[in-house]
């Protein structure tokens, strides 16, 4: 690996070292007159210059954009509403039914988004820990097996939306075998429960090799000799998954689940091409809330679509808090 | 054979069964079928012709119908496996059907007409790969455009992060300076903000950079990922410093150092972050789609997600450019799979 | 070519001073060594002479010219690093080549530079190989040649035998100091090796804490030690402390009695009689007496460490000090054993209070 990794960096780096060294002469000069300091500011620069442009200034703008109201694009020609988005998107005579809400597809999305965390994160952490644990065991062609349940992981969104539609669909395989099976056909992607069962399927079908993976790293981070000592102790198989496999696990599987929260609040791409939202609203998440009131719908209300977006950016705030903190403990754990 | 059969019954502890053995053969088995099934199937759908693909029910293998020229037809003539009154089969070309009557002529003597019950005949098919599947969106569709605008953007943002990230990198493992924890915690609380809490803002400002409907603007704000920025931070910082001390008494310039000294020793990690922003940017759609609005400048991902979306589906085309879409990421898959996993593993790259 | 001044330099990392003020003139062509305990500040010493680290306060002088603010790479010198520092992406060849490529040689002059740096420490043949396909002894010479290459006004040594064993850095050792010999220009060599220091140096500078405690050549070093400090750190095994008293003082002459009833007649500097001291004796110093010598030191043998050439005992003596003895030869001795170790009177070494030497030497 490393001799390839080598080899491929010479091939790489011959003809850009060529061009960079033509740099070095005024860099030399930069570096005599401002020391250390001035070279570090100069290795930041381009970074930080395009972090600034497209990271900070965009978070900024957000806030303006939510507090003023219109259509329009550029700030100037927007008018300052104070936090009557805000309002307008809390305003909610009972939250949990949509429709007595002033903007119910914003709480649609909501309740839509929360439902989808809450049964995708359960089912993609068994299915997870379970694939990583089978993976785990002294299996032949481990790795074909992983690379059986990885591959997903690497498709992108629009790919997986396409495949399952093509699957999904009435005259799909699916319907086909269902059919040989003796059944009737199901409207997979046109049924309210069955579209939102596909979207939380087909998300789990693309990103569980992710979370395997993770998991299967922190299994085989446990000493062996752990394993051993236990076997000498006759210790019950069962016993030692909960007592010795789990809590040393513990970490990894924090991980997964604040990884897969983060990711699960953000659900989009595959959902989006899979069922474009529907039926009617029954699979539109928040993000394509945002993307449709901010860019897409005739209603089209960037400053509702950036007040949408801050209220899920405190969640993901909150929940990335919370897995630098998991991922700090568990270095100290680990040490 | 038999070291198949081995593999497949072979047991944990040897000789008896246990419940586990079971589970696991029942999980890998389920999971080859459903993780590799849709796969597999959307590559054999994709070389069949669109007629194969309303059939139900489906093949897994695409076929294709056997035609034969036959002299004093305008069209060629698509050929049926014919069982005859004597039970002998007979390869026959149909030339018309009539309620359930098909009048078929044998194409070795066209004259003589034969009426066939259409129940004792079948389409001859032969397997065969629609290629025009493939063929035709390259000619006729702007594919290749999508292709080119893709491979475009997946190389330069590629390029720049790793030229940008690598030199922050640097910066924040090797030097000292007052700031430098600021910074770390900018980049740390960037971590936080994912594409989609700042669409619509970042929108306004690419629009204000006149980068709207540009390429430019798909690549540039992808590029500064904190993710890249941490993970060859924390490569960088396993380079001992007497090595760079060792450099600077050879004379070389801080410059120097990094690019002939460190970045060639960052290697691994730069490679690792290479095929994660190769798959990323390869596989971005969302912010495409907001910045694209003129269809020349799709990139493979819009590009077929919008053709998905018209009115009158063409499955057969779509199949075979979701295949193309793929391959990209599955050669990436099948020839960097240690790197990968190390990347994930090690880091949690997504 | 070479001189090395250091006037009063000092050096401070945030609130922790490092080095207190460090005066020292290394000459052209001498082989320097500094040696201490881990954080005496001899390596930091180090680095600021080589220009990496700069100090807080003081000057650094090169041949009458004051570097303090210059660069490390334009001062000269060259450096052997603890690690080596080989780049390890590099060949061997390449390696050497890369400090003189930065000074823009001639190709001819890098080329004929390396070869005969190759020749003179034997890896020729190692020269197309990559650091990571060479053994410790092989890193080490090329680590030496980068730095032999750049033709350096001096060599900066940072701890360089540390990584090897036991039998390579003892051969390591006689090819330096055959260097030394044979490219004549000065070092600065950093140790906390005392064995190192006394086979290398022509002088060797003592640290603590941040503070040079003696400089001189070694056998000065070993025969004279200044204070208490250098005389434990210099010598194995370790010089013998005893504590004892100044019975009386006539002109030179001090009569001293220590670990019960030994006595000694030393000439001294210092003192007074009743004044608390230590009296120092190396182990090599001490031999077998008859027990009734009433001057000797009597002791229980507690452990035997038979080398063949020479016998360590290891000693208690009623009031609790451990003693040591090397005894020349093969001694016919067991744990348990009752003995009288005696010593002659002008090889002692005494020190007062504050740890100062007083014993009059010649």
């Amino acid at each position: 690996m490393t001799t390839l990794t080598k080899r491929v960096g010479a091939i790489a780096f011959a003809p850009i070292g060529k061009g960079l060294s033509l740099v070095d002469r005024p860099l030399r000069a930069w570096q005599k007159k401002t020391g250390h300091g001035g070279m570090a500011a100069f290795f930041l620069a381009p970074n930080l210059l395009i972090f600034g442009i497209f990271i900070i200034i965009p978070l900024i703008i957000n806030f303006m954009y939510s507090m003023t109201g219109g259509s329009a694009l550029f700030l100037a020609d927007r008018t300052f509403i104070g936090g009557d988005h805000y309002a307008r998107l809390l305003d909610c005579e009972d939250y949990t039914r949509t429709v007595t809400c002033k903007d119910d597809l914003f709480w649609n999305a909501v309740w839509n988004t929360g439902w989808f965390v809450i049964i995708q994160v359960a089912l993609m952490t068994v299915v997870a820990l379970i694939t990583a644990l089978i993976l785990n065991s002294d299996l032949r062609a481990r790795s074909f097996w992983r690379a059986v349940f990885f591959f997903p992981v690497l498709l992108s969104p629009v790919v997986v939306g396409l495949i399952w539609q093509w699957i999904l669909q009435r005259e799909g395989l699916l319907n086909f075998i269902v059919y040989e099976a003796g059944g009737e056909p199901v409207n997979w992607l046109t049924e309210r429960s069955w579209a939102f069962a596909a979207a939380v399927g087909v998300s789990i079908w693309a990103h569980v090799g992710f979370y395997a993976l993770i998991l299967l790293a922190g299994l085989q981070a446990i000493p062996k000799d752990l394993y051993e000592a236990a076997e000498m102790d006759g210790t019950r198989s069962t016993r030692v998954f909960f007592r010795i496999t789990l809590p040393l696990l513990m970490p990894n599987l924090l991980v997964v689940i604040v990884l897969s929260l983060i990711r699960a609040v953000q659900v989009f791409d595959e959902v989006y091409v899979l069922t474009g939202g529907g039926p009617g609203t029954s699979t539109m998440f928040l993000t394509q809330y945002i993307y449709e009131i901010g860019f897409a719908s005739l209603l089209r209300n960037p400053g509702l679509a950036a007040a949408a977006s801050i209220l899920m950016g405190a969640v993901l705030v909150v929940l990335t808090l919370m897995q630098l903190g998991l991922a700090r403990r568990g270095q100290k754990g680990s040490v | 054979m038999s070291r198949a059969v081995a593999f497949l019954t072979r047991r944990r502890g040897g000789d008896r069964w246990h419940w586990t053995d079971v589970f696991t053969f029942f999980w890998l088995g389920a999971g080859l079928i459903i993780m590799f099934g849709p796969a597999v199937w959307l590559v054999g759908s994709s070389f069949k012709t669109p007629g194969q693909l309303a059939e139900f029910p489906p093949t897994i293998l695409p076929y294709v119908e056997q035609v034969v020229e036959v002299e004093g037809f305008d069209k060629p003539l698509v050929l049926y496996d014919v069982t005859m009154e004597d039970g002998s089969v007979q390869r026959l070309a149909q030339v018309r059907r009539i309620g359930t009557t098909a009048q078929m002529i044998d194409p070795a003597a066209p004259d003589e007409v034969i009426r066939v019950n259409i129940r004792n005949r079948e389409v001859a098919r032969e397997i065969g790969f629609a290629t025009e599947n493939y063929a035709e969106p390259f000619q006729r569709l702007d594919f290749v455009r999508y292709l080119w605008n893709s491979v475009f953007v997946t190389v330069m943002a590629t390029f720049i992060t790793l030229f940008t990230n690598s030199m922050a990198a640097f910066a924040l493992s090797k030097y000292k300076f007052r700031g430098r924890s600021a910074v770390m915690l900018v980049i740390l609380a960037t971590l936080m903000v994912p594409l989609s809490v700042i669409l619509v803002p970042l929108y306004s400002v690419v629009s204000t950079l006149n980068l709207t409907n540009t390429l430019w603007g798909v690549i540039l704000p992808t590029v500064a990922t904190p993710t890249g920025v941490f993970l060859l931070r924390q490569y960088m910082l396993t380079i001992p410093d007497e090595l760079l001390d060792a450099a600077r008494m050879d004379k070389a310039s801080e410059w120097q150092i990094y690019w002939r000294i460190v970045l060639p020793l960052t290697a691994p990690a730069l490679a690792v972050l290479a095929i994660f922003s190769v798959v990323w940017r390869w596989n971005d759609f969302l912010w495409p789609l907001i910045v694209l609005s003129r269809q020349e400048l799709y990139t493979l991902q819009v590009g077929l997600y919008s053709f998905s979306g018209e009115l009158n589906v063409q499955w057969h085309f779509i199949l075979a450019m979701t295949v193309v879409t793929m391959i990209p990421v599955v050669i990436v898959f099948v020839f960097l799979q240690r790197f990968i996993t190390t990347g994930i593993a090690g880091a949690g790259l997504k | 070519m070479g001189r090395i001044q250091l006037n009063d330099v000092k050096k401070r990392f945030g609130q922790v001073d490092v080095l207190h003020g460090i005066d020292l003139d290394v000459g052209e062509g001498e082989l320097v060594v500094f040696v201490g305990p881990s954080g005496c500040g001899k390596s930091t010493l180090l680095r600021l002479i080589s220009g990496l680290d700069r100090p807080s306060s003081g000057d650094i002088v090169i041949d009458g010219k004051d570097v303090t603010r210059v660069n490390a790479a334009d001062r000269g010198l060259a450096m052997v690093f603890q690690s080596y520092a080989l780049y390890p992406h590099m060949s061997v060849w390449q390696n050497m080549a890369f400090g003189l490529q930065n000074e823009h040689l001639p190709k001819s002059e890098i080329a004929s530079r390396i070869d005969e740096a190759a020749r003179m420490l034997e890896i020729t043949p190692l020269l197309q190989r990559r650091p990571g396909q060479l053994s410790g002894g092989q890193r080490q010479r090329v680590a030496i040649g980068r730095a032999i290459v750049r033709e350096p006004t001096a060599f900066l040594l940072d701890e360089p035998l540390s990584n090897l064993d036991a039998e390579l850095r003892v051969s390591m050792r006689a090819e330096l100091a055959a260097l030394h010999a044979r490219l004549g220009k000065t070092m600065i060599y950093v140790t906390h090796d005392q064995v190192e220091a006394m086979t290398l140096a022509s002088r060797i500078v003592v640290l603590r804490a941040g503070r040079i405690e003696q400089v001189d050549t070694p056998l000065a070093l070993y025969n004279t030690p200044q204070n208490r400090f250098v005389a434990g750190f210099i010598g194995a095994p370790t010089m013998n402390m005893l504590p004892g008293t100044i019975t009386a003082r006539a002109g030179d002459a001090a009569h001293l009695s220590f670990v019960g009833n030994a006595e000694a007649s030393v000439a001294v500097t210092a003192g007074a009689s009743g004044d608390a001291v230590m009296v120092g004796v190396r182990p090599q110093h001490m031999r077998l007496v008859d027990p009734s010598d009433a001057h000797a030191v009597h002791a229980t043998v507690s452990l035997v460490e038979a080398l063949g050439a020479e016998t360590v005992v290891h000693a208690n003596a009623p009031s609790g000090e451990t003693l040591l003895a090397v005894l020349s030869g093969q001694a016919a001795l067991q744990r348990g054993d009752a003995i009288a170790l005696g010593f002659d009177d002008q090889d002692l070494h005494v020190f007062d209070g504050n740890d100062r030497a007083i014993a009059a030497r010649a």
